[in-house]
C-alpha cells in the first residue's frame, strides 16, 4: 500500500465498508450490534472530550438520563414529538451542566472532587427518575408509546422498526462526533485545556480564561451524552433509570473510553466495540446461566487496564507501531 | 403532644441513629484519603463481601454471631491490605484520577465475584431484633446497636491514632508523604496499615449493616455513593468534618424523607449537597487544597 493511500485513502474505504454493512445482508443482531458499537462510540466519545483534558466527570449519567426520559416523558404524557423533546432536553442538559459546571471550574474543583461531586450529580438525577415513579414508571422503567402499530415508521415520534435505518442515523452521528472531536482536537482552546490540566494555576496566570474553557468543552460533552440518551431510548423503546442514569452506567462510559484511549480519536470507538464484544463473547461462550461472570471479567480487565495499558488499547497500539516503525528513537524532549 | 410531632421526633432519631452509621463510612474514607490521597470508589462494595462474610460464617457454617462478625471484619481487613498491596500500588505514582478509577474497576469485580458465587437472590441473616418503644416512638432496636457501636468504632480509631506510636505515624505520613520517609518511617508499611484499618472499618460497617438490610450483589451502590457525598461535604480527609456532616447528611434524609417520601428524602440531600458545591467548594469544614 502506498503511502498515500495509507494516509488519505484508509479512512474513506473505512467509511465507505462501513456504509454498505448494512447491505451485505447480515441478520438483525450483528447489526443490532453494530448500531450499539456506534451509538455507544458516540457517547464515550463526547465524555472524553472531557476525560482527556483532566476533567474525569461521573456525572454524564445525569446527562443520558436527561436525554432518554426527556424526550420518552415528553412523548408519553404531552404528545410532545422527540423532535420537539430533543431540544427541551438539550436546553435541560445545558442547564444542569452550567448549574455543575460553573461552581466547579470557578473554585478549582478537580480531580477527585470533581469526579465526587459529579458522580452526585448522577445519583440525583437517577434518583428523580425512580421518586417520580407515577410519571416515569420507577425503577421498572418505562416505554414510549408505540407509534409503529399500523406503519413500519414513524418519522414524526422518530420511531423505525428496521435495523438499517437506525444504522444510517448512528452512523451519522457517530461521525458528527468525530467531527466535533476534530475540531476541538484543532483548536486554540484544547492546547489552553492541556494547559490547564497540567499546571492551573499557571495557566490562568498567563491570560487563560480557564472557568469559561472548562465550561464550552464541558457543554459540548454533556450535550454530545444528552443525545445519545435520545438515540439510546428511541432505537430500545425502552428506558430504565439504572440503565441510562446512576453511578453504573456512569463509569460504564469512563471505562469504555479508557479500555479504548481516551488520548485518541477512534480510542473511545474502539472501546465501546471492545466492551460490546467482551459482554457478547462471554454470554455465547458461557450462556445465561452463568451470572456475573462477564462482570468480573470486565472488572478485572479494567484494573489490568489502568495498571498496564493507561492509554487504552487503541493509544498502546499506536504508541507500539510509532516504535516499530522508529527502531531508533529520538531523544526524548520535554 | 400532638401526634405529627411525634413521628417528626422520630424522624430525627432515627437521622441521628443513620448519621452513626453514615460517620462509619465517611470515617474509614476518610482515614484512607488523608493518609494514602486515594478515594476508593469500591469501599461499598468491600462491605458487600464483609456482610456475605458474616452470613456465611453464620448461616451457613453456624458459627455463633459475635464469631462471624469477627471473622467477616477479618477478612475485609485483609481484604483492604490486599486491594492496597496489589491495585494500589502499582498506580500510586501514576496520575491521581487512576488511581481513583482502578477501585472503581474493582467495584465491577467485586459486584461480579459476588454474583459469580453467591448469586442474585436476596440473603438475609435471620436474626430478628425488637423494636424499642420509647414514650410513643418506635426505634428501631438494630439502628440503635449500630449507632453505639458505630460511636465506639470511631472513638477507638481516634484514640488509636492519637495515643499510640503506630497512630502518630499514620498521622505523620497524612501530614507529609514526602518527608515522613527521609525520619525513617517505611511509608508502604503505614500504607499497608490504613488500608487494613480502613478494610476493618469497612468490617464492622458490614457487621452493623446486615443486621437491617437483605444482601445482594448489587447492595453496595445504594449507600456508596452517599457514603462519598458524606466525605466531600465534610472536606475530603477530615474526619471529624465527615463525622458532622454525617449527621446533618442523615437529617436531610431522614426528616426529608418523613416530609415528602423516603426518596425525596435522598434527593433533597443530594441537592443540600449540590448547593454546598456553590457555597463552599472544599466540604463545609475542608480547608486542605
Amino acid at each position: 500500500m502506498t503511502p498515500w493511500v495509507s494516509r488519505v485513502g484508509l479512512p474513506w474505504v473505512g467509511l465507505a465498508a462501513l456504509a454498505l454493512v448494512p447491505l451485505s445482508g447480515m441478520g438483525n443482531y450483528p447489526l443490532h450490534l453494530a448500531i450499539m458499537c456506534l451509538l455507544w462510540g458516540f457517547v464515550y466519545t463526547g465524555w472524553a472530550l472531557m476525560g482527556r483534558l483532566g476533567m474525569v466527570s461521573l456525572g454524564h449519567g445525569a446527562f443520558l438520563g436527561i436525554g432518554a426520559y426527556g424526550v420518552v416523558m415528553g412523548w408519553n404524557h404531552f404528545g410532545l414529538s422527540p423532535w420537539l423533546g430533543l431540544p427541551i432536553a438539550l436546553a435541560l442538559t445545558a442547564l444542569v451542566a452550567f448549574l455543575i459546571g460553573w461552581p466547579c471550574f470557578r473554585f478549582r474543583i478537580v480531580g477527585h472532587y470533581f469526579a465526587l461531586v459529579t458522580l452526585a450529580l448522577s445519583e440525583v438525577v437517577r434518583m428523580i427518575i425512580v421518586a417520580l415513579r407515577d410519571q416515569t414508571g420507577g425503577s421498572l422503567g418505562a416505554t414510549p408509546n408505540t407509534a409503529l402499530a399500523e406503519q413500519a415508521w414513524s418519522l414524526g415520534a422518530l420511531q423505525f422498526s428496521s435495523k438499517v435505518v437506525w444504522f444510517y442515523i448512528v452512523l451519522t452521528m457517530w461521525l458528527a462526533g468525530l467531527w466535533v472531536w476534530t475540531r476541538v482536537d484543532r483548536s486554540m482552546a484544547r492546547l489552553a485545556l492541556e494547559a490547564i490540566a497540567h499546571e492551573e494555576e499557571a495557566a490562568a496566570s498567563v491570560g487563560i480564561h480557564v472557568t469559561r474553557l472548562k465550561l464550552r468543552v464541558t457543554l459540548i460533552s454533556a450535550l454530545m451524552t444528552c443525545v445519545g440518551g435520545v438515540l439510546y431510548a428511541q432505537y430500545q423503546l425502552y428506558v430504565n433509570p439504572e440503565t441510562v442514569s446512576g453511578i453504573g452506567i456512569s463509569l460504564q462510559m469512563v471505562f469504555g473510553a479508557i479500555a479504548g484511549g481516551m488520548y485518541v480519536r477512534l480510542g473511545p470507538t474502539v472501546g465501546a466495540v471492545f466492551t460490546l464484544l467482551l459482554a457478547e463473547v462471554l454470554r455465547l461462550a458461557l450462556g445465561h446461566d452463568i451470572h456475573g461472570l462477564d462482570t468480573t471479567i470486565y472488572g478485572l480487565l479494567l484494573v489490568l487496564f489502568i495498571i498496564f495499558m493507561p492509554k487504552g488499547i487503541l493509544g498502546a497500539a499506536i504508541e507500539g507501531w510509532q516504535r516499530a516503525r522508529r527502531p531508533v528513537a529520538a531523544p526524548a524532549t520535554g | 403532644m400532638d401526634i405529627f410531632d411525634v413521628f417528626l421526633l422520630e424522624a430525627v432519631v432515627n437521622g441521628v441513629l443513620l448519621g452513626g452509621i453514615l460517620a462509619l463510612l465517611a470515617l474509614g474514607l476518610n482515614l484512607i484519603f488523608g493518609v494514602i490521597d486515594v478515594v476508593w470508589i469500591c469501599y461499598a462494595e468491600l462491605i458487600m463481601i464483609g456482610m456475605y462474610a458474616v452470613y456465611y460464617l453464620h448461616v451457613v457454617y453456624g458459627w455463633p454471631l459475635w464469631l462471624a462478625f469477627a471473622g467477616g471484619v477479618a477478612l475485609v481487613s485483609i481484604l483492604g491490605a490486599a486491594l492496597h498491596q496489589y491495585v494500589i500500588r502499582p498506580v500510586l505514582a501514576a496520575e491521581p484520577i487512576n488511581q481513583l478509577l482502578v477501585t472503581g474497576g474493582v467495584l465491577f469485580l467485586l459486584q461480579g465475584v459476588a454474583t459469580l458465587a453467591f448469586g442474585v437472590e436476596f440473603k438475609n441473616l435471620g436474626v430478628r431484633l425488637p423494636t424499642l418503644e420509647v414514650g410513643e416512638m418506635f426505634v428501631s432496636f438494630a439502628r440503635l446497636i449500630a449507632f453505639l457501636a458505630a460511636l465506639a468504632g470511631m472513638i477507638g480509631v481516634y484514640l488509636f491514632l492519637k495515643r499510640s506510636y503506630l497512630g502518630t505515624a499514620i498521622r505523620a505520613i497524612s501530614q507529609d508523604r514526602e518527608i515522613m520517609p527521609l525520619m525513617g518511617v517505611n511509608p508502604n508499611r503505614i500504607f499497608l496499615i490504613t488500608s487494613a484499618l480502613g478494610g476493618g472499618l469497612a468490617g464492622l460497617a458490614a457487621c452493623l449493616l446486615v443486621l437491617q438490610y437483605d444482601i445482594h450483589p448489587a447492595i453496595g451502590l445504594s449507600f456508596g455513593p452517599i457514603a462519598f457525598l458524606v466525605c466531600v461535604l465534610g472536606g475530603l480527609g477530615n474526619m471529624i468534618g465527615g463525622f458532622i456532616a454525617a449527621f446533618i447528611f442523615a437529617q436531610f434524609i431522614s426528616v426529608g424523607g418523613y416530609f415528602f417520601h423516603l426518596e425525596w428524602g435522598y434527593v433533597i440531600a443530594f441537592l443540600f449537597f449540590i448547593a454546598v458545591m456553590f457555597w463552599k467548594p472544599r466540604g463545609l469544614f475542608g480547608a486542605k487544597s
